[in-house]
């Protein structure tokens, strides 16, 4: 931690250790039934038919301070999950909880939540309003939420200065005369102006190049341990979520599969999903490739997900059981939970046992 | 293709049934009473007051409206206050004419159009290229009215080639295809021509650019196809919009026919119009208002079906 | 890559950056200068619209004095530059103080749906919903008349008259701009820039105000230009049927309908108020194609 830089960091209203409620124990973020259906139409009966099941019941929460990796095939539900929790999109069910205040009580209305959650978004040119001005984007924020003009503005400058780029040299500049990484930066400096606790990073360096990506993230990490502040970071580049995360999330067609601390979910995941995922990246070491092809075919129709696990129509491991029952998200070793049924002794399946006690 | 059709047409059902809306509604913006057209200057209160009962005005506006919806489905437009004859058959009669007017300029608008179109677009950013958009500009941005007067100028007066005004020899008669009838037509269909070939050249140059640039027709070319054969390829791939453009122009035209008919004297619907309005024939006006706005509902809803099968690349099941 | 690393940077000094002209519409101005269509067709209109605004002090005489005497002298006689009318008045004045009326006439109905179809389409486009298919069932409606039998059927039940002329044109181009403002603010409203504005915590008329108008009154206002030429047509094609100006005001479309029974006389002298309308209507058309391509460019 420095300390900040001028006038405007330092009102207590917007210094986040100021805001911390429930101490350290506490999540800083806890999701529980999280749904998105979208599109469908709702018969007679009041059903709804043929709608994309992009969330279906996510739990997740994240500790105050650390960067919680989401990861998935694109079409996971990983970006819908951020929009729900951003409130971007309502959800259809669910419940938010921040600092031990539910979302929508009385203590916690949207406009208070949202100076404490941000998001940078992936397209770091969509993103950018084209006929704001760097300074006037990053301002805008604070200017919403009440802060003078001066104010504002001194307070991007500070900001620019903490993403590195130089505030007399960027601040009147328009979005088409950056570079991708520098936009990026922008985003982020933006995403910072109401000093939030929690920021959602929905692919935000996806779209840099390699060398830039690196810069950007060493960026996220410095103004991590600078701010105090608690990722979400999603991604589906697992070298990226290694990098970043200290908890992984591996999402599966809107479900939760696996989710525990990264090291141990990148070294020796439970879920065949996850292990799948990491055979198929590339590796840079010859006698580590494997031959087979780690994950065959598209993931299934949204719209009309497989019964009992989703995995199972492409999992090596499916019996018929698989197709009957939905695996629970179950504790393997705490922290690192597993929905799969050959993690749960007793599921019935024929690899249940023995595979727990390898593992362990 | 039958199920979009009737999807379109259950679509355009609410927006016809606000055309007569607004039709009907056209009649009472007008200032004072409808019935101060009718009714001589001197009549008295009681008269009025009977008069006003007979035609319905007494009532409120959604009841008059719905007696007149009524009667407007059962093909009774009133009748006319100048003529006495009834607003359909008048109406029928001059769009006939206009129609005729309309499809003559329409088609001449289309071959010129797309000649122009397709030279600039296959030739694009050629000097060729900058005269045809030139002159598709100089078509839409033309008042054809003045068109019509200085093609009169020319062709009339000072040539004395083709006849002013009217529709033939036999003085007000409606235009019949023979041809002492054909030296009629012409001025003002050459005149009305003028705004869809500015306004086809100006699409068919666009969709001709549009394909030329597009990879397929690379690989075309690449695969050793002729340029005739690339050739056809666009005029498959443009036709469909082309046509589509043409149509609507067609009801454009047939709306907008009023400047031109009262330059040359054409007995068709915009003359009738134009009539009506002087006359303060409101039941006349309202009829052509009606059946003209109609007859463009339709026809856009057939050049979009008829545009959906032609196309290939439309499938709206 | 050209990141700055500013580890030892000196503490930034707050002074709002100065915005040196970078913006979007001085880039649109500086390509729109270099297109020399665009730039003579502007030249003409400047020209045209100088001539109308300053015609007490340009013209070389009263539009209004007629002589008997000395009706449809042809172009070039002495004194009449561009020879006299049906009744006597000298043609080049009122061609010159024409230009007034047909300006006004043909400009401000679109100025008006400007106003009122970006209003309707950005509330319509942003909102969504209900109001949106109101709004925009309501101007599918409009949309099923032709635009020429529209305004003549509006401003012939309303009534001759150049405010009623007004009236009814602008009716006519309200759907068409409201269409236009309706589908570009709907791009807009999903754009990241906008939801990062949400998630800020802005409200709808901030983020319209501040995200959203900025971005699409440009697009709207540029197909607004393309109306002008069609209005300047209509209006005089009103004036030219007799609804909109009266006689004896000098307007160019009751001109050329007043002149009509010149054509055997004097057919050059006839003809030239309708040249009037066509340079404008051709000035305008040229510099809104100019001005769309000079916005194309990506910004």
């Amino acid at each position: 931690m420095t300390e900040p830089a001028s006038d405007a960091t330092s009102d207590p209203a917007f210094d986040p250790a100021a805001r911390d409620r429930g101490g350290p124990a506490q999540p800083l973020l806890s999701v529980t039934g999280l749904v998105k259906h979208f599109g469908g139409r709702r018969s007679w009966r009041g059903e709804t038919k043929g709608a994309v099941r992009a969330v279906d019941g996510v739990d997740f929460s994240i500790a105050k301070g650390e960067t919680l990796g989401v990861v998935g095939e694109s079409g996971c539900g990983k970006s819908t999950t951020a929009r729900l929790v951003m409130q971007i999109i309502a959800p259809d069910a669910g419940e938010i909880v921040f600092d031990g205040e539910a979302l929508g009580s009385r203590a916690l209305d949207l406009t208070t939540y949202r100076r404490e959650v941000q998001m940078v978004f992936q397209d770091s040119y969509a993103s950018l309003n084209p006929r704001l001005t760097v300074e006037d984007t990053i301002a805008f924020g604070p200017r919403v939420h009440g802060v003078g003009r001066r104010e504002a503005t001194g307070r991007a400058h500070d900001l620019l200065f903490k993403v590195g780029l130089e505030p007399a040299r960027f601040a009147g500049r328009y979005p088409h005369e950056l570079s991708g990484g520098q936009r990026q930066r922008i985003n982020i400096a933006r995403a910072l102006a109401l000093q939030p606790r929690l920021v959602i990073l929905d692919e935000a360096v996806s779209a840099l190049d390699k060398s830039v990506e690196a810069q950007v993230l060493n960026l996220l990490l410095d103004l991590k341990a600078e701010f105090g502040l608690t990722y979400m970071f999603i991604s589906h580049d697992l070298n990226v979520v290694r990098f970043m995360a200290d908890r992984v999330m591996v999402m599966y067609l809107g479900k939760v599969a696996e989710v525990g601390p990264s090291d141990v979910i990148l070294k020796s995941p439970s879920h065949p999903y996850t292990a799948a995922l990491l055979a198929s990246m590339p590796s840079m070491d010859p006698d580590a490739r494997t031959e087979e092809a780690p994950l065959f075919g598209d993931p299934p129709n949204p719209i009309d997900p497989p019964s009992g696990c989703r995995f199972h129509t492409r999992c090596r491991f499916a019996s018929a059981i698989c197709a009957n029952v939905e695996p629970r998200l179950a504790p393997v070793a705490r922290p690192h939970e597993v929905a799969c049924l050959m993690a749960q002794p007793g599921s019935g399946h024929p690899r249940a046992a023995p595979l727990r006690e390898n593992a362990a | 293709m039958l199920a979009f059709t009737l999807r379109r047409l259950i679509y355009v059902t609410p927006v016809a049934i606000g055309v007569t809306v607004v039709c009907f509604l056209l009649v009472h913006i007008t200032p004072g009473d409808p019935l101060t057209a009718i009714l001589p200057a001197d009549a008295t209160l009681e008269l009025q007051e009977q008069m006003k009962a007979a035609y319905g005005f007494d009532k409120p506006l959604p009841v008059q409206y719905g007696l007149w919806f009524w009667k407007v489905l059962h093909g009774d437009l009133g009748h006319s206050i100048a003529t006495g004859r009834p607003v359909a058959t008048e109406v029928l009669r001059a769009v006939k004419n206009t129609l005729i007017l309309a499809t003559v300029a329409t088609l001449i608008g289309f071959t010129f159009g797309t000649l122009f179109g397709f030279v600039a677009g296959y030739f694009r950013d050629s000097w060729l290229d900058k005269l045809a958009s030139f002159v598709s500009v100089l078509g839409v941005s033309v008042p054809h009215y003045w068109l019509g007067m200085v093609l009169v100028i020319i062709f009339s007066a000072q040539l004395g080639w083709l006849p002013p005004t009217g529709a033939g020899p036999d003085g007000s008669g409606d235009w019949r295809p023979d041809a002492a009838h054909l030296r009629y037509i012409i001025l003002p269909a050459v005149t009305m021509s003028v705004i869809p070939m500015g306004v086809i050249a100006r699409t068919v140059r666009a969709l001709v650019g549009d394909i030329l640039s597009q990879d397929f027709v690379e690989a075309l070319r690449a695969k050793g196809m002729s340029e005739f054969g690339v050739f056809r390829h666009v005029v498959t791939n443009a036709a469909p919009t082309a046509l589509a453009v043409m149509g609507l122009q067609l009801g454009y035209l047939l709306g907008g026919s009023i400047l031109i008919e009262t330059v040359f004297s054409w007995p068709g619907s915009g003359f009738l119009l134009n009539a009506a309005i002087f006359q303060r024939d409101l039941p006349l006006l309202q009829g052509t208002i009606l059946i003209l706005a109609m007859f463009f509902v339709m026809l856009n809803l057939a050049v979009d079906v008829l545009q959906t099968a032609l196309d290939p690349r439309i499938k709206r099941g | 890559m050209a990141v700055t690393t500013v580890d030892s940077a000196p503490a930034p000094a707050v002074v709002p950056a100065k915005k040196l002209g970078r913006g979007y519409w001085a880039g649109v101005l500086r390509r729109l200068a270099r297109d020399p269509v665009a730039v003579t067709a502007a030249v003409i209109i400047l020209l045209i619209v100088l001539a109308a605004i300053f015609a007490p002090y340009v013209a070389p005489a009263d539009p209004y004095k007629s002589s008997m005497i000395r009706r449809l002298r042809p172009i070039g006689t002495p004194g009449f530059l561009l020879g006299s009318d049906e009744l006597g008045r000298d043609m080049l004045s009122r061609l010159i103080y024409g230009g007034r009326l047909s300006l006004v006439m043909g400009v401000l109905p679109v100025f008006c749906a400007f106003a009122v179809g970006s209003f309707l389409g950005v509330a319509a486009g942003y909102a969504g919903g209900w109001l949106n298919t109101i709004i925009m069932r309501t101007v599918d409606v409009f949309y099923a008349f032709p635009s020429v039998l529209l305004a003549i059927a509006l401003s012939g039940t309303l009534g001759a008259g150049i405010l009623n002329a007004i009236v009814a044109l602008t009716v006519v181009f309200v759907p068409q701009v409201t269409r236009v403002a309706e589908s570009v603010t709907t791009q807009i409203r999903n754009r990241d820039y906008v939801e990062a504005a949400r998630v800020s915590g802005a409200g709808p008329f901030t983020i319209v105000r501040v995200h959203v108008l900025g971005n699409v009154l440009g697009p709207i206002f540029v197909y607004s230009t393309s109306l002008i030429s069609v209005s300047m047509i209509l209006a005089s094609g009103l004036s030219f049927l007799g609804l909109g100006s009266k006689p004896p005001e000098p307007e160019w479309g009751l001109m050329l309908n007043t002149l009509r029974t010149a054509i055997y006389t004097q057919p050059m002298v006839a003809a030239l108020p309708g040249v009037m309308i066509f340079v404008t209507s051709i000035s305008f058309n040229l510099l809104s194609d100019g001005l769309r391509s000079a916005m194309e460019v990506k910004a």
